[in-house]
């Protein structure tokens, strides 16, 4: 078995525990919820068709942006109340699995209530039902199949969904999804895919088991339906079962590209030989990820200087790299509690690069240059870029125009330039594929685009803690930038492809040897 | 005689008409009272002010002397035996379940359950097999024979019926109205049935009631009831069973 795969073999069982917890409760949520609406809706016409467009509205809403969406949402709401209310994690990603349950269990419910025959109905007036008994001994058995089909939906589009909770700091099984994308170790991708199929297809046979028991009225389909549901939950959640709450575990954040996969490994591997139990956080979005650590729910990560001084601390000018050092972490200590522990020895700015032949075909070598042949040009960029201060700055600087602006995962954004689809790129300085892709940088004249020193960020518990400050310390100035390179080809490349964490034990090795 | 059942002014409208104008009726205990009228006519909605599936604006229905307004509805509703066209049988119950509903609902012992059935279907001339077969296995005669079954269970004084045989066909519509109506003798029950089948009620019935736009305009023995009457819709509609009667005589004398 190769390394990747065995990697992603490894995180299998912690990451099905936490999909499993995940999907689970947000699935019962979604009936305690879904079911008394239904009945509600059911009974009453007024209630009926807003409530349908409403969790219909629900549903038309991506995923992914129903996701994100709580994340500032409860960040506003946990600072107006002064309650410790997690933004970023369990919270905010069963929120929005459970209002995404919500649709299939309550278009269910109505159907399975409202479409009872009026006669049966009648019957159970008749005879003298309270308006509970005819709900428990009449309504639901007689509306259950239906019920459940629904609670069924629910239950796969639910554990399919849950693999975009990652991107708000939940574990899940997206984490293979999406790492292995970031670091095209489509193995990886392959496991988290695999793994996420097979849990909703476990999940939706077993729930047709019991929905068929309660249609036939079968006793053993019924029973052997939920004692195989239970001991599928058992063996699911049992990896996070075991785990002793007892002492607390760093969490790690990290953004999603390969760098930062490796560094936030690094991290761990001090962290561990230091004793402390770590988590991580991958995939966090830029803007979330800060936040995330003033908040708490990280505790440390890695981030570019530039990058907190024009996004956090929205500052527009760009002085020399020491002093923007210095202000930003008397800014960030005074402003939020987050310590700066220090540089890690290189920098990962944003520039602009072309492949060399490209370049030299219209001898371009700085931005200056390709101010003016930008028109005629395509511009690949990643996700973040152009909607970042650092672009609008460098754009205003040189009168940037492109014919043709895309925007792409980082992985995908190199293959553009690589075929040729793209002429220019945002690059970052450290990614060992300029080298590797045979690109040149170009030069930046005027100073538009601020230095981005990597930095290790420390949230405000963390930064009490000197043992773990110690613990880190040894990375500080401790990464050149030709180590960080060598480090992100090795994840990136296509032949001889290593996971982000052999290649931190790489990195920390090296400094250890030291 | 004592009445077991009083209306007094009871009126209802429905979307602006009124379905029940003004109904005052007075039923003694054991009466085999018909409801008939046109389609519209409020026969429907007068029953179900009885047993409260429906509520009269004006009025008052008094059940053994008491105001059924005032009595807890559950409890009414099994003092009251219910049948209806729909037959309503629970679908996801067998036969057994079915009939010992009310009971149960009233918190009667389950001991007392599988004598208190077989008794049931035997009165309803069901076989006693019948107990664990599923609604759905049962033809539409049986089924409302175990509508019948259900609705005597808790013994109630008084049954209240809509258009019981209406689902049927002609000879299992006749044969359970007289089954039924020696049901009626034997067990001493008081019986409200709705129909708009006025040779069923003239032969089923000791009393019939006339019931046109929501108003009583007839209440009478169904031989003085086919003699004649002074209202004219009232005649009317009495004639035409009787042209028909006379017609299939002469059919048969001819024959």
């Amino acid at each position: 078995m190769n390394a990747a795969l065995r990697e992603a073999v490894a995180d299998l069982p912690g990451l099905v525990a936490a999909h499993v917890l995940l999907s689970g409760c947000a699935v019962l949520i979604g009936i305690l919820a879904g079911l008394p609406l239904a009945l509600w809706a059911a009974g009453s016409g007024r209630v009926r068709a807003p409530l349908l467009g409403f969790v219909g509205l629900i549903q038309t809403i991506p995923a992914l942006a129903l996701l994100a969406l709580f994340y500032p949402m409860l960040l506003v709401l946990g600072r107006a109340t002064g309650l410790g209310i997690p933004a970023l994690g369990f919270l905010p990603a069963l929120i929005a699995l459970s209002l995404y349950a919500l649709l299939p269990i309550v278009r269910n419910g109505i159907a399975a209530l409202h479409g009872l025959d009026p006669n049966v109905i009648e019957a159970a007036d008749g005879v003298g039902m309270t308006r509970w008994q005819r709900l428990r001994l009449v309504e639901l058995p007689l509306g259950a199949p239906v019920i459940l089909a629904g609670i069924r939906t629910a239950t796969v589009w639910t554990i399919g969904a849950a693999t975009l909770a990652t991107t708000v700091g939940q574990p899940s099984l997206g984490n293979l999804i999406f790492s292995g994308l970031q670091t095209e170790n489509w193995l990886r991708v392959l496991v988290g895919c695999a793994a996420a199929a097979a849990l909703a297809l476990v999940a939706d046979g077993l729930l047709a088991l019991i929905e068929t028991g309660v249609a036939r009225r079968s006793a053993w389909r019924l029973r052997l339906g939920a004692g195989l549901l239970a001991g599928f939950l058992l063996a699911a959640l049992w990896p996070s079962l075991g785990a002793s709450p007892a002492d607390r575990t760093i969490v790690v954040g990290a953004k999603n590209f390969s760098e930062q996969y490796i560094l936030a490994s690094a991290i761990e591997t001090r962290l561990a030989a230091a004793g402390y139990r770590t988590e991580r956080r991958d995939d966090l979005g830029s803007a979330v990820a800060y936040r995330a650590l003033a908040a708490g729910d990280i505790d440390v990560y890695v981030d570019y200087s530039g990058t907190l001084w024009t996004n956090v601390l929205a500052r527009r000018d760009n002085p020399r790299a020491p002093v923007m050092q210095r202000e930003l972490a008397a800014a960030l200590a005074r402003r939020d509690g987050v310590r700066v522990l220090g540089a890690l020895g290189f920098e990962n700015a944003y520039a602009l690069a072309m492949r060399r032949a490209r370049a030299a075909e219209l001898g371009i070598k700085s931005i200056d240059d390709l101010a003016r042949s930008a028109p005629r040009l395509s511009l690949a960029s990643d996700i973040e870029f152009l909607s970042r201060p650092e672009w609008r700055s460098v754009a205003a600087a040189y009168r940037l125009r492109f014919a043709e602006q895309r925007s792409y995962n980082p992985t995908f954004m190199y293959r553009a330039i690589a075929d040729g689809s793209a002429d220019v790129m945002s690059a970052f300085s450290s990614d060992g594929r300029i080298a590797a892709l045979d690109l040149v940088t170009l030069a930046d004249p005027r100073g538009a685009l601020p230095s981005y020193d990597a930095i290790i960020l420390l949230s405000p518990r963390a930064a009490k803690d000197g043992k773990m400050a110690a613990a880190l310390t040894p990375l500080i100035g401790a990464i050149p930038i030709d180590r960080m390179r060598q480090a992100n080809l090795m994840v990136d490349r296509d032949a001889d492809k290593r996971t982000p964490a052999e290649a931190a034990r790489w990195l920390v090795a090296g400094i250890e040897r030291r | 005689m004592l009445s077991l059942l009083e209306l007094d002014g009871v009126s209802k409208s429905h979307r602006g008409r009124r379905v029940l104008d003004d109904v005052t009726l007075s039923v003694a205990g054991g009466t085999f009272l018909a409801v008939v009228g046109p389609s519209g006519s409020g026969k429907t909605t007068l029953l179900k002010t009885i047993n409260r599936l429906a509520a009269p604006e004006e009025g008052r229905v008094r059940l053994d002397g008491g105001d059924v307004a005032a009595l807890p509805l559950s409890e009414l509703r099994r003092r009251i035996g219910y049948v209806f066209q729909g037959i309503g049988l629970f679908p996801h119950m067998d036969v057994a379940e079915n009939i010992w509903i009310v009971p149960r609902l009233a918190g009667a012992p389950e001991t007392e359950r599988e004598g208190r059935v077989a008794e049931l279907l035997d009165l309803m001339a069901l076989p006693r097999s019948f107990a664990s077969r599923t609604p759905r296995a049962l033809s539409g005669g049986q089924a409302q024979r175990v509508g019948f079954a259900r609705a005597l269970a808790a013994r109630p004084s008084l049954m209240l019926m809509d258009e019981p045989f209406g689902a049927l066909d002609p000879v299992t519509r006749d044969a359970l109205g007289r089954a039924y109506r020696a049901l009626h003798d034997e067990l001493g029950l008081t019986t409200l049935m709705v129909t708009h089948d006025i040779t069923e009620a003239m032969l089923l019935a000791d009393r019939i009631i006339v019931l046109i736009e929501g108003r009583v305009r007839a209440d009478a023995g169904p031989a003085a009831l086919i003699a004649g009457h002074a209202d004219e819709a009232v005649r009317e509609l009495v004639a035409v069973p009787r042209r028909q009667a006379e017609r299939l005589a002469a059919l048969a004398q001819s024959g």
